[in-house]
């Protein structure tokens, strides 16, 4: 499966572009500002139907621009898969596969997958469980459907359960009756994301293994470790016995949206005990990992995304990397870079069809 | 968006508070009206506040009635020993559109949501509870049936009315599922919304 064209109206930076990609290696090339990182993003948003660095769908569109529209033909098995995504401003994001459109943006997540490889990746080592969470729901959710479902309506009982909450507190009473639906649902989906997130684990784990010895070189242990309150065997009784502390604290304490994943190398925690430089190995990991996982379990190449890697990784890991392009490991790639020359050189000996792309804001515009 | 006058700003403004008609499409409205004798617009007008004057609410089921009880619940052919509760009016529209069911209503007025800040005293459950405990021997309520939407707040709703009605010894069933997951009552095609009522299962909270 690869991505033949796409044609961007007034997203970010860019007016009016299209582009005729190689099903192999794509390179944007172009000065910082110049607007190649939000390519890869308007590639992004027909995956997954969003940005990868802005959760603001209107703060996407271009500057007094009143909409933006993504238009891309992917191709798989001699079929044309046309994605649509437009954003008009004050209304809800449309999408559409083939001329019809999406009633639930979520029943697209999965047709397509896509991996990111992105310079400040190392947040998901060094900042707080939310983003280790979405990395791994991430994944989840575009390899198993009902996995999606069960963490949609666990979200939404959550925030019905917290609005409960908070009005319980603030009108000092409590009536069982009236939390006691949210309860049973939260803790039946929460028993149920448990288990898919566990499992997921233990299969991810010896893949992420094998890639940071492929990509460092090294030979130290790597670990995750899946926390969870739904580990313990009375979650459910702890849970229910919660709800004078949950009143008081205006929320829901316990549950899988506390859920950690520690990351460890060689048995301590390698948010403070690793170098730069293994950290960035285990980011990149992570994504092979990831790319892994999609290839298992759905015996096709997702597409990879690869943002500034040359200038942000060293030429270790940048050989190691290209080693896996050369081998022909990947589908089809996107990849940015500031420096062309750069790039061309390291791509040259690469025996694979190669595009490359110069981003110019100046004869980008309309 | 920019008015050349302020008496059409306004009344763009408050047309276009209404569902699902944007600052364009209120303008077409104002400006339409504008071409229009004025007859047509005090007609509509008069109309409107003749609605909001005089709508009255049956007091027994809640549905719209120009009369202090309404035709269904005195209807002489309905069976007033089944209650079917609904989220809102448009629900019991559709339900009587299917020419299936000859019990009476329940109009909730919404459904649980504490985010929109709907809880049990927004909605008319106490006067349900209320209705079956007071009719008379001769007319004693059997059945209560739940009809709400197939979503979280609607399956919430459900829940709670079960409990609240369990020290009343009755019969509760909910439609049967044939209506698809989200799918409102309203927008339900009539024949599925029939079969579903006179399908309906038991309801039961285990
Ligand atoms: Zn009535």
């Amino acid at each position: 499966m690869y991505l033949k064209n796409i044609l961007l109206n007034q997203f970010k930076n860019h007016a009016k572009v299209q582009f005729d990609f190689s099903p192999e290696i794509n390179c944007f090339l172009g000065i910082n500002g110049s607007g190649k990182t939000n390519l890869l993003d308007a590639i992004h948003y027909l995956c997954l139907t969003k940005s990868a660095f802005n959760a603001q769908d209107s703060q996407n569109i271009q500057h007094e621009g009143s909409f933006f529209s993504i238009k891309g033909e992917f191709e798989r098995n001699d079929k044309t898969m046309a994605v649509h995504c437009v954003l008009e401003e004050g209304k809800k994001k449309q999408l559409s596969l083939n001329g019809k459109a999406y009633e639930r943006m979520s029943d697209h997540i999965g047709l397509i997958p896509v991996v990111l490889i992105a310079p400040d990746d190392t947040t998901l080592i060094r900042d707080g469980s939310e983003e280790r969470r979405k990395f791994f729901d991430s994944m989840l959710c575009q390899l198993d459907k009902k996995y999606l479902q069960q963490l949609i309506q666990y979200q939404h009982a959550l925030k019905q359960r917290n609005a409960l909450i908070k009005a319980f507190n603030e009108q000092a009473y409590f009536d069982k009756l009236q939390i006691e639906p949210y309860d049973r649902q939260l803790v039946k989906l929460a028993k149920e994301i448990f288990k898919a997130r566990d499992a997921f684990n233990e299969s991810f784990e010896p893949k992420l293994q094998e890639h940071y010895g492929t990509i460092s070189g090294d030979r130290e242990r790597v670990k995750i470790h899946y926390e969870s309150d739904c580990r313990d065997e009375g979650f459910e009784a702890i849970f229910l016995n919660n709800h004078k502390k949950d009143i008081l604290l205006k929320r829901t304490g316990l549950g899988i949206h506390k859920d950690d994943y520690r990351f460890e190398i060689d048995g301590h925690p390698i948010k403070k005990f690793g170098s730069q430089g293994q950290q960035k190995s285990f980011v990149i990991a992570l994504k092979l990992a990831q790319f892994q996982s999609f290839l298992d379990n759905k015996k096709e190449k997702p597409i990879l995304l690869l943002d500034d890697v040359f200038d942000k990784l060293d030429d270790l890991r940048i050989s190691k990397l290209m080693g896996l392009v050369a081998k022909g490991d990947f589908g089809q790639i996107f990849m940015t870079d500031a420096r062309p020359e750069r790039s061309k050189n390291i791509l040259d000996d690469i025996p694979a069809d190669k595009s490359f792309f110069e981003i110019q804001p100046t004869l980008i515009l309309d | 968006m920019n008015f050349p006058s302020k008496l059409i700003e306004d009344a763009v403004h408050e047309i276009s508070l209404l569902p699902g008609i944007g600052k364009k499409t209120a303008l077409r409205l104002v400006l339409h009206l504008l071409k229009q004798s004025e007859n047509h617009t005090e007609n509509l007008t008069h109309a409107l506040n003749k609605l909001r004057k005089e709508i009255r609410y049956c007091e027994q089921c809640h549905h719209i009635s120009e009369t202090q009880i309404c035709q269904i619940c005195t209807g002489v052919k309905r069976d007033k020993s089944i209650i079917c509760v609904v989220e809102d009016i448009p629900d019991v529209m559709a339900i009587e559109n299917t020419g299936q069911y000859s019990g009476l209503y329940h109009v909730l007025g919404g459904i649980l949501s504490p985010i929109h800040g709907i809880g049990p005293e927004q909605l008319k459950i106490d006067s349900l509870e209320k209705r079956i405990l007071e009719t008379n021997a001769d007319q004693k309520v059997r059945e209560v049936i739940l009809a709400l939407p197939s979503t979280m707040e609607g399956d919430t709703t459900a829940f709670y009315i079960t409990r609240k009605l369990k020290p009343l010894n009755i019969k509760l069933s909910t439609i049967a599922r044939g209506i698809p997951i989200g799918g409102e009552l309203e927008f339900t095609d009539e024949v599925t919304l029939g079969r579903s009522i006179l399908t309906r299962v038991n309801y039961s909270l285990d």
